[in-house]
């Protein structure tokens, strides 16, 4: 170092490329790389075993006369669980109905209204506590609520319990997404001579859609594997259901009663169910993904 | 929409230009008076008063901080976006003062149009983007919208390179293009003053070119106010430059006095590169 011209000479060969602190520098990234590696794999194995386990199990007995036929009695054979498929489904999209306007218009106003007012801090602080409660009170809730004062279950006390349940994971997300939209965008539109409600509507939200609806699929598939909610409130049923105001059979919680049984084809009957589940939330997710990301480019 | 303010072009009337040196021989289109600015407690503008003759390029230039696009952000009210923010004093468009109570403020951002320093064209299509002003006061007729497709892209220099993908995203055009469309956007519904913050500061050296030559053919039609940096460009493109320094106008003159022969001391070290 004292001579710069012998140091510039001889720059690779004084070791000062080879010093110990860059080998272990290039060591230690090593390391990290290899386990963020590793640990990513053993986040993959729980994941992909559950699905083998469903797929596994579930596979012997679905065939489509499961989607048309009801539940078999304890210690019966056959059967199926069409009606808890169609109560799922009737659920879970009364659940949406209910939660997905409130929760997205909310997080319209929290952000783009008064994103600093009173009602929103207060809004957005009632929406993380929920996002926390356990989905049995959820289901508590709605049987207070609605079941109580109906005096029966029904299916629309359960899909209030889902709407409780998802409206805060919707509601946080979009205002999430609503954020993420760029100040650039607000600015030309209102440069432009546009009120906030144009801007909003044309602008802020197709650039939000795709997001916000990322957000109100993880809400539609954690309430469809949702059973303690349902259980308060929709109960279960035996037969195709009639009307919104009766007891109605879901596919969670047919899981749940089936899987309990001594019975071995109830058992399988479960794994069953649970492979109808898992796909139909499958489907649902990559449908919504792809209209929607369609939609924005 | 019905509420386009009934602003209409005459002279400024009470003749309250200080320099002679700044007379153009064209009537002033805005005048500033005793504006002063606050965000929040901070004072960003002290006491400004310019005018703004029609039909020229002003270029306001001053060293980051001094208040330049503050002021550019108040021709349109742009500011009021932001919480918190006060003024004293008041801004004439045409004689009328633009915070008057009479008027919209979306009517007025459709007489002022604004070109920002980050080009931001929206997800949409070319053309939608440039009928956006058009649809948003609820313009319905094809031809209408066709027309000004073509003659604003005509004149932000950009049909030539686009018409055959006016449906195509805006977003995959390149930077300068972006700009140019953000341009042709702002001037689609023939606004009568163009605000411009620092439309190059982010494209290269020859997409500002175009831009540059854009200005010059734009103030025939409308009154543009140029905040920027680069002082090249204030020098190359403007007819009257204003040197902002601390939220103070420092000086205010025609562009070739600033930037050869200034009054104050602090214009001519700032235009001699001596600071900023």
């Amino acid at each position: 170092m004292d001579n710069p011209l012998t140091h510039s000479a001889n720059f690779f060969e004084d070791g000062s490329i080879e010093s110990s602190k860059i080998v272990s520098r290039s060591l230690g990234n090593r390391v990290l790389t290899f386990v963020c590696i590793a640990l990513s794999f053993v986040a993959f194995v729980p994941l992909a075993s559950i699905l083998y386990l469903v797929v596994k199990n579930g596979l012997p007995l679905l065939d489509w006369s499961v989607f048309q036929t009801l539940p078999p009695a304890a210690g019966m054979t056959g059967g199926g669980f069409g009606n808890a498929v169609i109560g799922t489904l009737v659920m879970v999209g009364l659940g949406l109905a209910l939660s997905a306007p409130p929760g997205i218009l909310a997080a319209i106003y929290i952000c783009e209204y008064h994103p600093k007012g009173r009602l929103a801090g207060t809004v957005r602080f009632v929406a993380k506590l929920l996002t926390g409660i356990p989905s049995i009170i959820c289901g508590v809730f709605a049987f207070a609520a609605v079941v109580l004062s109906t005096g029966n279950f029904s299916a629309f006390a359960g899909g209030v319990s889902l709407a409780v349940l998802m409206l805060p994971t919707i509601l946080l997300t979009a205002e999430q997404a609503l954020l993420g939209v760029q100040k650039a965008y607000r600015e030309a539109s209102y440069g432009l001579g546009a009120t906030r409600f144009q801007t909003i509507m044309r602008v802020v939200l197709p650039d939000a859609m795709p997001a916000i609806m990322t957000g109100v699929m993880l809400a539609v598939a954690r309430a469809a594997g949702e059973t303690a909610p349902l259980i308060f409130t929709a109960l279960f049923s035996q037969f195709w259901s009639k009307s919104l105001m009766e007891p109605t059979a879901s596919l969670s919680v047919l899981i749940y009663n089936f899987s309990t049984m001594p019975f071995e084809h109830q058992v399988k009957m479960a794994w069953t169910a649970s492979l109808v589940l898992v796909f139909l939330v499958t489907v649902t997710n990559i449908t919504a993904q792809l209209v929607f990301s369609k939609k924005h480019a | 929409m019905s509420e386009e303010p009934q602003i209409v072009v005459r002279p400024e009337a009470d003749g309250a230009v200080e320099d002679e040196g700044q007379r153009t021989g064209r009537p002033d289109l805005i005048t500033v008076r005793d504006f002063n600015f606050f965000y929040g407690r901070k004072q960003a503008l002290q006491e400004i008063s310019l005018d703004i003759p029609e039909h020229q390029v002003t270029a306001f230039i001053g060293p980051s901080g001094c208040g330049k696009t503050t002021l550019l952000r108040n021709f349109n009210r742009m500011n009021e976006l932001i919480d918190g923010v006060s003024y004293t004093g008041d801004i004439k468009l045409a004689g009328r003062s633009i915070f008057d109570p009479g008027i919209e403020v979306i009517a007025l951002r459709r007489l002022v149009g604004m070109v920002f320093q980050k080009s931001n064209p929206f997800a949409k299509s070319i053309y939608e983007n440039v009928v956006y002003s058009m649809r948003i006061a609820g313009v319905r007729g094809r031809k209408v919208l066709d027309d000004t497709v073509e003659r604003s892209l005509h004149a932000a220099a950009l049909w030539d390179e686009v018409k055959d993908r006016l449906h195509e995203s805006a977003l995959g055009l390149s930077g300068g293009q972006m700009q140019r469309l953000c341009i042709a956007r702002a001037i689609a519904n023939r606004p009568k003053v163009l605000l411009m913050d620092e439309p190059c500061s982010a494209l290269d050296p020859i997409a500002t070119m175009r831009i540059e030559e854009l200005i010059n053919e734009l103030k025939r039609e409308y009154t543009i106010v140029i905040v920027t940096h680069n002082m090249q460009q204030a020098s190359r493109c403007s007819d009257l430059t204003g040197f902002f320094y601390l939220g103070s106008l420092i000086e205010f003159d025609r562009t070739k006095k600033i930037f050869t022969n200034p009054r104050e001391k602090r214009t001519e070290d700032y235009v001699t590169g001596r600071f900023g």
